[in-house]
């Protein structure tokens, strides 16, 4: 059925017009679920029923000529780290495998508003943490362009789900690039919103100061408005930004006249693939052709973006996840066979030890059963990468490496941010490949973790500095596989963001490409 | 971030040997310890629950005693993905607070993420202050008015805002792992407030508590209730001893969960006593050993060591990058001075000086509730007496609110009905040996004076009727006329007692004027 694959821009039209309605485009994005998820795993649960029943009541309310959403009756994907209320929200992790909030993401809630179907929750990189979504606590989603590669990550399932076009699009959280690299290895269009201008309340924390959900996407045009209807000020998130949002759409087709680039010199260095680097220049050839200037700029502390990232980020994990200790909600481990293990480890320093004292302090030194629960809990409840991160964040908060570590990362990040205000001194926007690749093979940097956090050398600076980015399929490799172009702008500027975006996809038809999943 | 001090994890409480300034250095003569060989220094750090309608960071009520768990919400119970929005009534109070203890603050504070795991902590960490409270540098003066010890003002090392936890019910058994947990309390506002050890016995430290809960009640921050554990005291304490040596500081003792004011009191004097005979056993000096904390038993009327928590060592403090900071102008810090009100110390001085009172006087009638103070002022500026408006009040007034447990708020008597009585004895409508049993009449039965004075019977008696009844009696009397008419003045006395019995309102004084201006006349 062809109601998918078109934009959902087109759908909503279509369905504003009664050239279809919700049920059919609704049914057949679950049956393209059916038909191709088994083999791209993008999904972690599908909510047909409930996709089904929000879309017959689009359907009733639109054909009684009630009044309904910007958004009425198109479906949509949701990233399994936004609430949703009365749904499982596992984020990825067995230790929330059963965990069903009571509460709507503010981003939830407004898309119900909006009246858009929610379709399911997709595939993530347990509590965001990753770039491949080959650390789910469930199953590796795979990229549509090729079964055998990564979809990247965080926001994998989003990416996956709507290049195979089993949703129009979606919803992904960046906290590090996890929508804009997902965004780039599936060949679709993602935007990281400035930090605040989308609330966090109801985004399970990874790290606090860096977490943005936005729009997942085929088309700019798609991203503006699906940003309209999720942005704003939320009186729930005391770090949302009280800044109108403008109506993106509306804004869409204005000029860009004398729009000035940025190329970064730093980008163009080891790392880079010569595929990019290629589809890269290309694409900024494009924009001069449609008029814009170019200007060289360096963002000369960029190169300490990853290390800042990496321990900034894992600082606040470190913390945001303490919460799941097995005590209020969440995972807990097997209690008989904890107070089993604990039994046979007081018999065994019992019987081990000869004199009285000796077994006395043996036995002081097994866990009481609290500290066992916390950490059977946790041992059992967190994935690799995530206890990677809340130990590298628990030791640079620690004393005596606070301030060598997260106070240092505290002022590079600052310089960071100085970097960004001084090139937009001068430039509209920055312009760059999104990642220095490529989708690289399922498990081929499982584990090697140092090369999988250098994916992120493009994406983590705007996150620290809080500006927004948005990624736009650029080119394809020759094996077939998608690029993508990253366009950065300073905070709250997403209009001119996807003005350019939308302007180079009227004369490139990248972001129109789709796998072949047949 | 750049003035985090430099080891972030050394909570920011004193250390009381290091700190003792000279300024609170206390009169050691006027100390009840006085004889001991030893200084005792004494820091207070004092946990109180702020009188807002919600919590800190929440919606969710703060009243005490709702069945457990029944009072909360996503946020505070910590549920992925539920965030922190500051309740600015909370902040209010605190500012309130902080400046009538003459604390500076600073334009900008900031929420730090203070971490450990225990059960009745359902986010892993709490919401706290640690390098940048929203005040410090303040003090508040004590005083005794037995002159127990000299007036002194204790600093106020700061006072900062952070959420409180939840309440274990049950601690862990051994062996086993079932607590059960009440969050109705989670995320209540706390203001902690942290002294210097200026203190110097229990009675210093007793008066200090007296004094600041008095303070926070004049000002409606709190209510200071301990056994709703509003008002939570942990004291730092050790020992100065004086050897040839010079002077040795013994290792610091933190006494947690001492619930109420007295504990306080026999806790320090406890610890005193038993850091001493630990000293003179160990010689164990302060940095010899780690700060120990021990519990206050009020049964057995000591303090015991308690079990270390096991993560408390490191609490890796950081900014909550889930709020901002909060920032102040000079402007707003002055409108909230200047709503203040008159604080209990100022009254005191008032009352003192305007009223004549005696500090003691002055004291009692302070250390009630501020209402108290105003029902005296009415009653003092009603009478005209300040002297006599005290009598009633420390008296009368105190000694019924007491019998019958009764605030100034339920007295059925207002200052006006006082007032009037106290009017009607001078004018002498109501006889003055009659006041009391007048006033119990108007507070029995919530009457007004004319309604008590019915009530026993009591009315006022005319002139004329005075004479016409004087008139009677000398008719039937005439040996005392006689004997009053030969020098006998006293003799009339006899005539009041006859007097009383016809008619029980008359005013003996007036009887006896009357009968003698009657006989000079015959
Ligand atoms: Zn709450």
């Amino acid at each position: 059925m062809g109601s998918v694959s078109t934009s959902a821009t087109r759908l909503r039209d279509d369905l504003a017009a009664g050239r279809i309605s919700s049920v059919e485009a609704t049914r057949a994005c679950l049956d393209r679920i059916h038909q191709v998820d088994g083999r791209v795993q993008a999904f972690l649960r599908v909510d047909a029923e409930g996709a089904m029943a929000a879309a017959a009541d689009v359907d009733r309310r639109r054909s009684q000529g009630l009044p309904v959403g910007l958004l009425a009756g198109v479906p949509i994907a949701l990233k399994d780290i936004l609430c949703t209320r009365g749904q499982p929200t596992t984020c990825g992790s067995k230790m929330l495998e059963r965990f069903v909030p009571p509460y709507d993401a503010t981003v939830v809630r407004k898309l119900r508003e909006a009246d858009a179907v929610i379709l399911g929750k997709v595939n993530l990189d347990e509590f965001a943490m990753g770039g491949s979504t080959e650390n789910s606590a469930y199953f590796p989603t795979r990229n549509p362009w090729d079964l055998e590669r990564v979809p990247g990550g965080s926001s994998g399932g989003s990416a996956a789900c709507v290049a195979a076009e089993m949703a129009p699009w979606s919803i992904g959280t960046d906290t590090g690039g996890s929508i804009r690299q997902p965004a780039a290895l599936c060949g679709i269009t993602g935007l990281k919103p400035t930090y605040g201008r989308v609330s966090r309340f109801g985004l399970v924390a990874f790290a606090s100061s860096l977490d943005q959900a936005g729009p997942m996407t085929h088309s700019a045009e798609d991203a503006a408005l699906l940003l309209e209807a999720i942005a704003g000020h939320d009186p729930l998130d005391a770090t949302s930004a009280d800044v109108p949002a403008p109506r993106y759409t509306a804004e869409l087709d204005k000029p860009l006249d004398g729009l000035r680039l940025g190329l970064v010199r730093d980008h163009y260095g080891a790392g880079l693939s010569s595929e990019v680097e290629a589809a890269v220049r290309e694409a900024v050839r494009i924009f001069e052709s449609l008029g814009a200037r170019t200007v060289d700029i360096s963002l000369p502390h960029s190169k300490y973006g990853i290390a800042t990232y990496y321990v900034i980020a894992p600082c606040e994990a470190s913390s945001n996840l303490a919460r799941y200790d097995g005590v209020h909600f969440g995972y807990r481990t097997d209690e008989p066979s904890m107070l089993a293990e604990l039994e046979a480890e007081r018999r065994a320093a019992l019987a081990s030890s000869g004199d009285s004292a000796r077994a006395e302090a043996a036995v002081a030194a097994i866990d009481s059963p609290l500290v066992r629960l916390y950490r059977r809990t946790r041992a059992e409840g967190f994935g690799p990468e995530v206890k990677r991160r809340v130990m590298l964040g628990t030791y640079a908060l620690s004393a005596g490496y606070y301030d060598a570590y997260y106070l240092k990362a505290l002022k590079v990040r600052r310089l960071i941010r100085n970097d960004y205000d001084a090139a937009f001194e001068n430039v509209d926007l920055i312009i760059g490949p999104t990642t220095p690749a490529a989708a690289y093979r399922l498990g081929e940097k499982a584990n090697d973790p140092l090369a999988m956090y250098l994916e992120d050398l493009y994406t983590v600076t705007a996150n620290l500095a809080g500006v927004p980015g948005i990624s736009i399929p650029c080119g394809s490799t020759a094996a077939g596989l998608p690029i993508g172009l990253q366009l950065q702008a300073p905070a709250f500027q997403e209009s001119r963001l996807l003005r350019a975006a939308h302007r180079f996809q009227r004369v490139t038809d990248w972001h129109l490409r789709r796998p072949d999943l047949s | 971030m750049s003035d985090k001090v430099s080891n972030p994890t050394s909570t920011p409480t004193h250390t009381p040997a290091s700190n003792a300034g000279s300024d609170a250095a206390g009169n050691s003569a006027s100390n009840s310890a006085s004889t001991a060989p030893y200084e005792l220094v004494i820091g207070l750090e004092v946990h109180v629950q702020l009188a807002t309608q919600s919590k800190l960071f929440c919606r969710c009520s703060t009243r005490f005693g709702a069945e457990p768990n029944t009072q909360t919400c996503p946020v505070c119970i910590g549920l992925p993905g539920a965030l922190p929005v500051m309740n600015r009534e909370a902040y209010q109070l605190a500012l309130r607070t902080a400046l009538a203890l003459h604390c500076e603050i600073p334009a900008f504070t900031k929420w730090d993420r203070k971490n450990y795991y225990y059960p009745d902590l359902p986010k892993g960490y709490q919401i706290s202050q640690f390098d940048l409270p929203m005040s410090r540098n303040g003090w508040l003066e004590i005083r005794d008015p037995k002159g127990e010890f000299a007036p002194k003002r204790v600093r106020i090392t700061r006072a900062h805002l952070e959420e409180d936890a939840g309440k274990s019910m049950h601690d862990e058994v051994a062996g086993r792992a079932d607590s059960r947990i009440d969050l109705n309390r989670t995320g209540t506002p706390l203001l902690e407030i942290v002294s210097e050890p200026d203190l110097r016995s229990p009675r210093e430290a007793k008066a200090y508590l007296t004094e600041l809960r008095l303070l926070l009640v004049y000002l409606g921050v709190s209510d200071c209730n301990m056994q709703e554990g509003s008002l939570r005291v942990d004291a730092n304490v050790n020992l100065h001893i004086a050897t040839p040596e010079g002077t040795i500081a013994t290792p610091i003792v933190e006494v947690k969960n001492v619930n109420s004011f007295r504990a306080v009191e026999r806790a320090l004097a406890f610890e005193a006593e038993r850091q001493y005979e630990a000293w003179l056993e160990t010689g164990q000096r302060k940095g010899d050993v780690p700060k120990q904390t021990r519990g206050w038993d009020d049964q057995r009327q000591i303090t015991y060591g308690q079990r270390h928590k096991e993560e408390s060592s490191d609490y890796r403090y950081f900014p909550d990058p889930d709020l901002a900071p909060v920032t102040i102008t000079v402007e707003q810090v002055e409108r909230i001075r200047a709503g203040l009100g008159e604080l209990p110390a100022a009254t005191r001085t008032r009352l003192e000086s305007d009223y004549q009172l005696p500090a003691y006087d002055a004291d009692v009638i302070v250390n009630q509730e501020s209402a108290f103070v105003a029902y005296y002022l009415a009653v003092a500026d009603g009478c005209g007496d300040g002297k006599q408006a005290a009598n009633w009040l420390t008296q009368e007034v105190l000694r019924l609110m007491n019998e019958r447990n009764w605030t100034i708020g339920q007295f059925p008597v207002p200052a006006s009905g006082l007032v009037e009585l106290l009017a009607a004895v001078k004018s002498g409508k109501a006889p003055a040996t009659r006041a009391k049993e007048l006033f119990g009449a108007m507070v029995d039965g919530s009457l007004a004076l004319d309604a008590a004075m019915e009530r026993l019977g009591i009315a006022a008696v005319s002139s004329s009727e005075i004479e016409s009844l004087c008139r009677q009696l000398l008719a039937d009397n005439p040996r005392i006329v006689a004997d009053v008419k030969s020098g006998k003045a006293q003799a009339a006395a006899s005539l009041i007692g006859q007097a009383k019995k016809r008619n029980p309102n008359v005013n003996p004084n007036d009887v006896r004027a009357t009968c003698l201006k009657l006989i000079e006349q015959m």
